[in-house]
Parts: structure tokens; C-alpha cells; sequence
């Protein structure tokens, strides 16, 4: 990935750092119920699905679909080209959704519904989830 | 009903200057409010014995966006009290009223002083409007899974939930911009409103784009200003030489994950749960409503409150505002009728409060709508929201 953009980094602790870094591994990574399989996110201590505690990080698939999107044109950060942001939902679980950017694809090719799939975009120690489009 | 909510009126109302740079303390402007609206109430500092804001001192944000602390307020006035309270996390700007109107009904305060202050016009300079977390650094809490992907502004994110809603329901921004159309129509009829040159469809749909669906019209203007609410034991009402507005009923419910990204229906978001609410504590439905003042920090928002307060069905505000004679002070819902946030200012809602007062008591000058029973405000909007319905008293 060429041009990697300016980003605020997200501040690492013990709740975090499994998401933030997984994608060194090249894997997209939440917080997993032990007991019913609840995906849990943003991580927690407690599983609504059930009332277990015990919660590991667990790869998903990397597929997701596009829910909704902006296409930014306002400097927030300093002169920059537009740039898609995006809620993408998991297939894992319904409501399972990650606020991300759409990357590699000309931004009037994005339309709500397409089917995208995790790329990473490091900076450092953090690897930022980002998606692509891919075939249906 | 006997719904706490009546035992409290909306005694007196106040508002500092209103400007793009004043260049004065919030603290002075919060004074200058308090000042106004303890004389329009009929009373003096020595009768006000509660005091509250939102967020106040120490908020997140900064102080140009939260304000003075009720400390420095209480003090600067030599205030004495038996309750007081400031803070961001409740049912959005309105969290402030429902506070005092808990303490009021709960007996812990006969006058309680509210106050939403601003100074955001002066804190951005001439630099135009910064992202939050822009400037570098970590960022933890919620915000880290917003802020990263360079999703720096509310803006971005109900751009997302309104183009959602475009998506789900076929809204238009020729319809989105009826919102932005009719606020500028009515601030041309509000004196202290800031943007007041007539603005057409046209003009809305040629602005620069900041991000989609949203142009330059879709966002409010931030402003330096303060507004002052005096909320008074509802017997107090008969001593005052004005009408005042009677608390009917508010809406305080949040079911939904308070989350940008993970809250059920992206379309509605926390609206929806605290207008259903409101209309739990009320025997008024939606068709006793005469005018409505509805959060439009971003235009879209004044849509999601018109669907989540029933004034339309669900997906169909589009629709609803669409043309904007509906709408306009003269239609059958009046809204925003003395500019909303997008014209008059972002007084972060307590501009709206303030002018369904002035409506109500008839106040409202050259803007006045010919019925101004009932009016319902929504304050807020994505994953806060609070709902507020007044009725003239008097």
C-alpha cells in the first residue's frame, strides 16, 4: 500500500493490544465467549450472550459487508485527497461491526452492500483493519 | 398522570450576546444569561437554590466546548445552594433539565439555574473547524474506534447513518436540504440568529461537499454564547407576569448500544428510544404538538427526530419536509422556527429549549407561529438523545 496517510494511534493497554496487533499475524482478530462462541466488541469483561468471563481472541474470515459509508471531503487533519470511511458488518454475528476505511477501489465504485474483505495498514506496532472489495 | 415532570415550569429564560468571535469568557457570557434569566423569573440570585449544566468543567472536550463548571458559576454569583450538578454523560444537552426537573419534583430545590455555555466560534479562530484527536497523540476509550480511521468528526459519522437512511428509505438531499432551507428561511425572521441572507434549494445543493451526504449547509455554525433556563416549582408560575412553559413530559431512554457503529439501527440511533419514551409519560400524542424545535447540529438529525417523535413514520421524514411547506412557520409542524443550529447558531441545544420558551409564551416576534400550545424539542443525536415536551402555562 503506497501514500499511508496520517493516523491518530489508538493508546495500547491489555484490552486492546490483541486487536490492534493482529494484523502482524495477517488476521483480523475479536474477543470470543469460550462458553457460547459471543463475539464480544468492543472487548469487555462480560458476555451478554451468556454471563461467562472467560473471552480469548479468535481470527474471523476477513469477509465483511459495506453498511453504510462517507466519502470525506473536509481537511479534519490537513490537506488530503478524499477518502472513504465505512461500517462494515461481519458475517460472524449480526451486529458485529467495525468503523474502517475502504482502500483500493475508485471511491464511485462504492456502494452499500458490496462484499469487502480485511487488508492491514501498519504503522509501528499497529496494524490498522481496512477493507477491499473483492467479487461477490 | 402525576408523572414528576409536572411540578416542574420553565420560570425564566435568558441568553448572553450571541456571536461568531465575541472574545469573551464563558464564564462572562454564563453570567450575563444567568443574570436575564433569574429577572425573567421574578426572582433574585438570593431565591435560585440549585444549579446545573452539561458537561461543564473538566468535560472532555475542552473549555470552549463544555463550558464553565457549575462551581465557577455558583461561586462567581455567590450562589448558595441545595443541589447541584454538571455533567456529559445523560440524555444528550437536555441532561442539564432533566436534572434540575428531578431535584425540583424530588424536593431538593424550588429554583434551580440551567446553563449550556459556548465558546467554540472564539476557540477555533480563524482556522476553520478541527477533527477531534487531529492534532496527534493516543487515543483510548470509545473514541479509538472512530477517531483512527480518520473519521474525525460527528460529521463523518452521521454522514454515515444518514446515507443509511438514503440507502434504506430513498431519501434525497433534495429533501435532506429542506431542513438547511427552512432553518435559513426562519432565521431571516430571528434577529440574533447568525446566518440570515435568504438561501435557496440551489444555493444548498452548490455548497462544497464536506462529507457525503453532507455539504457545508448540512453542519451548524459554531458560535460563542450562553442560555440560561430558570426551572421553578410549577406553583412559582402564578407569580411570574409572563406565561411559562410547563414540563409535560421527557424522554430519557437509551435501549439501544450506546456506540456509534454497534447501536441496532444505524438509520434512527438514540432518537428513537428517547421519543418513544417521551410519549410513555404523557397522555398528549404527536397531533397535540403545534411546533417543534429538533437538534440539527447536521440537517439529518432533524429528520431522524421527526420519525423518532412520531410526527412521521419511519423512513418517511424524507418525504415529510420534502418542499418544506409542512415544515415552514405557516405549515402544519413548524420547525426550528428560529433558525435551528444550522442558522442561528450552535448553542448545542438550549437554543432550542430557549426558543420553544419564547414561542409558547408568544414571544417569538416576526417568527411567531399563530398556535404555540404544545411544543416538543429533541436534543442530541447518534448515540445520545433526550426529548422534551412543554406546554404553554398561563
Amino acid at each position: 500500500m503506497t501514500d499511508v496517510p496520517f493516523r491518530v494511534l489508538p493508546s495500547l493497554d491489555e484490552t486492546n493490544e490483541f486487536f490492534w496487533t493482529s494484523g502482524s499475524e495477517g488476521v483480523l482478530r475479536f474477543l470470543r465467549c469460550q462458553s457460547c462462541g459471543y463475539w464480544l466488541h468492543p472487548p469487555g469483561p462480560w458476555c451478554p450472550g451468556c454471563g461467562a468471563t472467560e473471552f480469548a481472541p479468535e481470527a474471523v474470515s476477513g469477509r465483511a459487508e459495506l453498511v453504510t459509508y462517507t466519502v470525506n471531503h473536509q481537511p479534519w487533519a490537513g490537506p488530503a485527497d478524499p477518502y472513504v470511511i465505512a461500517i462494515v458488518g461481519l458475517p460472524e454475528q449480526e451486529g458485529l461491526r467495525l468503523t474502517t476505511n475502504i482502500v483500493g477501489c475508485p471511491i464511485d465504485e462504492v456502494v452499500i452492500g458490496m462484499p469487502v474483505q480485511v487488508v492491514f495498514e501498519q504503522h509501528g506496532d499497529i496494524w490498522f483493519p481496512l477493507f477491499e472489495k473483492v467479487a461477490p | 398522570m402525576t408523572d414528576f415532570e409536572r411540578r416542574s415550569i420553565i420560570s425564566g429564560i435568558g441568553q448572553s450576546a450571541i456571536g461568531r468571535r465575541l472574545n469573551r469568557t464563558g464564564l462572562d457570557l454564563t453570567v450575563e444569561a444567568s443574570l436575564r434569566a433569574v429577572e425573567d423569573a421574578g426572582l433574585t440570585l438570593a431565591d435560585i437554590d440549585g444549579i446545573a449544566t452539561y458537561p461543564g468543567g473538566g468535560s472532555a472536550g475542552g473549555g470552549a466546548f463544555a463550558g464553565p463548571g457549575t462551581p465557577d458559576v455558583q461561586d462567581a454569583l455567590r450562589l448558595e445552594v441545595n443541589w447541584h450538578t454538571g455533567g456529559i454523560e445523560g440524555p444528550a444537552q437536555l441532561a442539564a433539565v432533566v436534572n434540575a426537573v428531578m431535584a425540583v419534583g424530588a424536593g431538593l430545590a424550588n429554583h434551580v439555574l440551567v446553563y449550556r455555555t459556548v465558546t467554540e466560534a472564539t476557540a477555533q479562530g480563524s482556522g476553520g473547524r478541527q477533527g477531534i484527536g487531529a492534532g496527534g497523540g493516543g487515543i483510548g476509550g470509545s473514541m479509538q474506534w472512530t477517531i483512527p480511521f480518520r473519521a474525525y468528526s460527528a460529521a463523518n459519522w452521521l454522514a454515515m447513518n444518514a446515507q443509511r437512511h438514503f440507502h434504506e428509505y430513498g431519501t434525497t438531499r433534495e429533501q435532506l436540504g429542506m431542513i438547511a432551507v427552512n432553518a435559513r428561511r426562519n432565521a431571516g425572521l430571528n434577529p440574533l440568529a447568525i446566518y440570515r441572507d435568504p438561501m435557496t434549494l440551489d444555493d444548498y445543493l452548490a455548497a462544497r461537499m464536506i462529507t457525503t451526504p453532507f455539504g457545508l449547509f448540512d453542519c451548524d455554525v459554531p458560535v460563542d454564547g450562553s442560555t440560561a433556563l430558570i426551572v421553578s416549582r410549577s406553583e412559582h408560575g402564578a407569580n411570574v407576569d409572563h406565561p411559562v412553559a410547563r414540563v409535560e413530559a421527557m424522554g430519557t431512554a437509551l435501549r439501544g448500544r450506546p456506540s456509534w457503529d454497534q447501536y441496532d439501527d444505524l438509520t434512527t440511533m438514540a432518537a428513537r428510544d428517547a421519543g418513544a419514551h417521551l410519549w410513555t409519560r404523557t397522555d398528549l400524542t404527536p397531533v397535540d404538538v403545534d411546533l417543534v424545535e429538533l437538534y440539527d447540529g447536521f440537517s439529518f438529525l432533524a429528520m431522524v427526530w421527526l420519525e423518532a417523535l412520531g410526527f412521521c413514520g419511519k423512513g418517511e421524514a424524507g418525504p415529510f419536509v420534502e418542499g418544506g411547506t409542512r415544515i415552514a412557520l405557516e405549515g402544519e409542524l413548524p420547525l426550528n422556527t428560529h433558525g435551528g443550529q444550522l442558522s442561528a447558531g450552535r448553542l448545542h441545544g438550549f437554543g432550542f429549549i430557549h426558543e420553544a420558551c419564547l414561542q409558547l409564551r408568544g414571544e417569538a416576534g416576526e417568527r411567531q407561529v399563530a398556535k404555540a400550545e404544545v411544543a416538543a424539542v429533541g436534543n442530541g443525536g447518534g448515540p445520545i438523545a433526550g426529548a422534551l415536551l412543554l406546554s404553554r402555562d398561563g
